[in-house]
């Protein structure tokens, strides 16, 4: 490791020259815009003007509520079936380990777009491949569209199906790094898998749970695509709409650029919060 | 000792019962959509289940070309995605090696920041960049809008830092006595030395860039200008519009990236898992 300032920086500058003009500016700029009437050119000082909108907004409160539902429900149950993913992967007893692999990696593949037309078939009311299936079996056939409960619902299962394999590959990465001595000293003394998950994998896997928790969360509380997509531009009437989606239409839709940049600070405002929490929560013990 | 490995076969007997049906609902959807894109479209709304492929993929591609210049979106996609991963990981490598390898001034800082930056939303940056990039740059429906704002990447640089400063120093260090300029040992001694990681970081970037929506939704959507993303993402809630059409495209999207990652699994898990993991 040497000391090489002049170095150093000529490795760092383009990097950080695109860091300064797509991100440390528009970071100050879009603090400064969230103080500003954007409705009217020339764009004017109005510091109440788009926040003391927000705060009296029954839209905004709404896309608050849907974001932190799905939040509460869908990250919890997706880390979860992500950790089942990668023990069930990991264990010895396993065969054609590839085939189970690539069936739960392979949605880390699909772009959004691709895999919202395709849910938006499956869960069609009438023709859908879900409600006939339902149907054959007995059960009533669901209006995964009209309904907010099950557009909802729709929502979180499209959104776990497309990260869960992906949460699964960092918990496995984090399972293999941890020493297989570990496990044979604890099954010489008896102590069962399950008290070895409990007792060594989950403390051991702490730190990438919580990263793949943060993850998750950054990504769920801008959720986009899947409201603005497979329900239609966050249906039935805004059922499903989300703070991603409020940006979008407030600052591309409606062209109003300061109250859209409150509502991304406002994102930003409780993705941090919570960030801080998870890492409070989680912190190692002194 | 038999009850033993008897109760071993049925552990794992359970675990595959418990994980086969399990990766057939995972691996459904994927499937629908082959199904989806090879049915005419009154067969997708027809009242039975139908769950086998038929002939119609090349009508319903026909369909999708006709309602959107497919073909040339998907090359737009693909010249944008190559030059992006090669610009993102000449960047990223660059400036991973120079937190790996060099003691210098403000390096905690700008270590501080590319971590803070994980956990700042994207929505915060993406109006200011919007106008900036359409208002002050004018470079709405270009190219250069899809590739260079999307450079900064945080996770590369760490990635590329990891790789680079588990190297051994005397390696450089034999270089230096001989007189070889610091650039010339990054090309030639470092990056060669970190192709397989070099590779994942690539599989990872071109994924991304092939599969971002948002952003090109916004910067591109011009006719002529837009990705293949973006092009299906405009058919989708149109009433009179091909559905058989629009899952040919889906097919046409998901299905290289498929053969890719059987190919290349181990760089793919490989660049997914190290960002997260160390």
């Amino acid at each position: 490791m040497r000391n090489r300032n002049a170095t150093a920086y000529r490795f760092l500058t383009p990097y950080l020259l695109i860091f300064a003009i797509f991100w440390v500016w528009p970071i100050i700029s879009s603090f400064m815009i969230s103080f500003q009437a954007t409705r009217t050119v020339p764009w004017r000082f109005a510091p109440g003007f788009n926040w003391g909108r927000l705060i009296g907004d029954p839209a905004f409160f709404n896309a608050l509520k849907n974001t932190l539902l799905i939040l509460v429900i869908q990250v919890p149950v997706m880390i979860s079936l992500a950790l089942v993913m990668a023990v069930l992967l990991n264990s010895p007893l396993l065969k054609a380990r590839g085939l189970y692999r690539f069936a739960f990696f392979a949605p880390v593949v699909v772009g959004e777009v691709a895999y919202s037309a395709v849910f938006r078939l499956m869960f069609n009311l009438d023709f859908g491949i879900i409600n006939k299936l339902l149907n054959s079996v007995g059960l009533p056939k669901i209006d995964w569209f009209s309904n907010v409960t099950p557009a909802m619902a729709l929502i979180m299962i499209a959104v776990t199906w497309r990260w869960a394999g992906y949460n699964a590959i960092i918990l496995l990465a984090g399972m293999q790094s941890i020493p297989e001595d570990v496990y044979e000293a604890a099954t010489l003394d008896r102590v069962s898998k399950l008290k070895q998950f409990f007792y060594i994998t989950l403390p051991l896997l702490k730190p990438v749970i919580v990263f793949c928790l943060v993850l998750s969360i950054i990504g769920t509380m801008q959720l986009f695509t899947e409201p603005f997509l497979i329900t239609e531009r966050g249906g039935p009437g805004g059922g499903t709409e989300t703070l991603g989606l409020l940006l979008y239409r407030q600052g591309f839709r409606s062209l109003n650029f300061g109250y859209a940049s409150a509502v991304a600070y406002t994102m930003a405002g409780l993705a941090i919060a919570i960030t801080l929490a998870q890492l409070w929560l989680t912190r190692e013990p002194k | 000792m038999s009850s033993r490995s008897s109760a071993r076969l049925g552990r794992s007997i359970a675990l595959h019962l418990f994980l086969t049906p399990l990766a057939l609902i995972w691996l459904f959807p994927l499937w629908m959509m082959v199904v989806f894109s090879t049915m005419p479209d009154n067969g997708i709304f027809s009242p039975g289940i139908e769950l086998l492929p038929h002939g119609n993929f090349i009508d319903n591609f026909n369909n999708l070309q006709r309602d959107t210049n497919f073909v040339g979106a998907i090359g737009i996609s693909v010249s944008v995605a190559v030059t992006y991963t090669f610009l993102s990981v000449l960047l990223t490598s660059m400036a991973g090696w120079a937190l790996a390898r060099y003691q210098f001034f403000g390096k905690g800082v700008v270590v501080a920041i590319i971590l803070g930056t994980i956990t700042l939303p994207y929505a915060v940056v993406l109006i200011p960049q919007f106008i900036m990039v359409a208002r002050d740059f004018k470079l709405a429906n270009t190219w250069v809008a899809l590739i260079v704002p999307p450079l900064f990447n945080s996770l590369g640089v760490l990635f590329m830092r990891q790789s680079f400063s588990m190297m051994p120093d005397d390696l450089f260090d034999a270089a230096r006595v001989e007189g070889v300029k610091e650039w010339r040992i990054f090309l030639f001694v470092a990056l060669p030395l970190a192709r397989p990681m070099l590779a994942a970081l690539a599989i990872i970037l071109f994924l991304a860039s092939w599969n971002n929506y948002l952003w090109p939704l916004l910067i591109n959507s011009q006719p002529g200008s837009m990705t293949a993303p973006v092009a299906l993402g405009t058919l989708i809630g149109l009433t009179k519009v091909s559905w058989g059409g629009i899952m040919a495209g889906a097919v046409m999207l998901t299905v290289p990236m498929l053969v890719v990652f059987v190919l290349l699994q181990r760089h793919f898990i490989a660049g997914i898992a190290a960002g997260a993991v160390k």
